[in-house]
């Protein structure tokens, strides 16, 4: 694994811009609620494939995604 | 591992009133970097619009002083005359900016003040639910202009960069967009520019930020972006408009 992310799930705001940045499709939405009423997205790395690149975070508006690498 | 991406400095802990996949967020945080990289946060001095943004001091950990409404040049011209050694940003809409505050914008920018204004385009009057702007495109459905746009009834859209970049008292133009990463690493790259033409004290500097309004416009955040990468930047060019340093260096060398 060369990378992760951890997303703010009180910040996010279910705007999926995170998920049209991320080349590897490792963003996904999910089910579950927070407290403001919307769906935060979820990070899935099974494989590791999460290079740590920061394309979501640069893309995120609400700076809910910080990024980790190597 | 280590962090390579997070909240910037100048930047507060509050989550952000904006609506999701508004532009304006992107924008506060891309002007927070270059706050942060320029190593100018004690001695910068911000100025919120009236519109959806008029609580961007909230999120801002610099000075902040709200303009009136459209005053924010005025406002930003007295402050930079006081305190010459401050930098000063001011931060408007296209309501702010191009509707209520076209004196002001236009003159700061004509005598050529040594302030750097950030303008958000979105096309439409965000705060008070989405009626037509001065920038609204022709055809564009708006809660006024219910079957879109037309120039006999409401003119053509106003691009101020373009306007403002016939001045000759202004240095450095540039219109962006906040659409996909490689857009928003442009766009810093422009704010960053701005700033530092304001620090070496080249004049007047503009960054237009195209900014999508995903609730006001009827669309989902990823379509909004689409909207803007298809339609607006039709009739709001990307690039660099006017650029005076640069050509003056490229001027000397020539002549050397």
């Amino acid at each position: 694994m060369k990378g992760y992310i951890v997303i703010d799930k009180e910040l996010c705001k279910e705007c999926h811009l995170c998920i049209q940045a991320c080349k590897y499709g490792l963003i996904v939405p999910s089910r579950e609620y927070n407290s403001k009423g919307y769906r935060p997205v979820s990070f899935k790395d099974g494989e590791g494939k999460c290079v740590g690149c920061a394309l979501c975070g640069v893309a995120c508006p609400e700076i809910a995604i910080e990024v980790y690498r190597e | 591992m280590k962090k390579v991406f997070g909240r910037p400095l100048s930047m507060k802990n509050n989550p952000f009133h904006y609506c999701a996949g508004c532009g304006h967020s992107t924008a506060h945080r891309l002007i927070a970097e270059v706050i942060d990289e320029l190593g100018i946060r004690d001695i910068t001095i911000g100025l919120p619009p009236a519109g959806c943004a008029v609580l961007a001091y909230n999120y801002f950990d610099v000075d902040m002083i709200e303009a009136q409404h459209g005053r924010g040049p005025a406002t930003a011209t007295g402050l930079k005359r006081i305190l010459p050694d401050r930098i000063i940003f001011s931060y408007q809409g296209d309501g702010d900016l191009a509707a209520i505050g076209t004196a002001e914008s236009f003159h700061a920018a004509n005598r050529g003040e040594n302030i750097t204004v950030i303008f958000i385009n979105n096309a439409v009057y965000g705060m008070t639910g989405g009626q037509m702007a001065p920038t609204s495109t022709l055809g564009q459905k708006t809660t006024t202009s219910p079957t879109g746009r037309n120039t006999t009834l409401d003119g053509y859209p106003i691009m101020m960069s373009d306007v403002l970049a016939m001045l000759p008292g202004t240095a450095y133009i540039e219109r962006c967009t906040v659409t996909t990463p490689a857009n928003i690493i442009k766009a810093k790259k422009a704010i960053r520019k701005a700033f530092q033409y304001q620090i070496d004290g080249e004049g007047f500097s503009m960054v237009e930020i195209l900014s999508p309004c995903p609730t006001n416009w009827k669309m989902s955040p990823v379509e909004a972006c689409r909207w803007i990468d298809e339609v607006m930047t039709k009739q709001f060019p990307l690039g660099v408009i006017k650029d005076r340093p640069a050509q003056e260096k490229k001027r000397e060398q020539k002549g050397n």
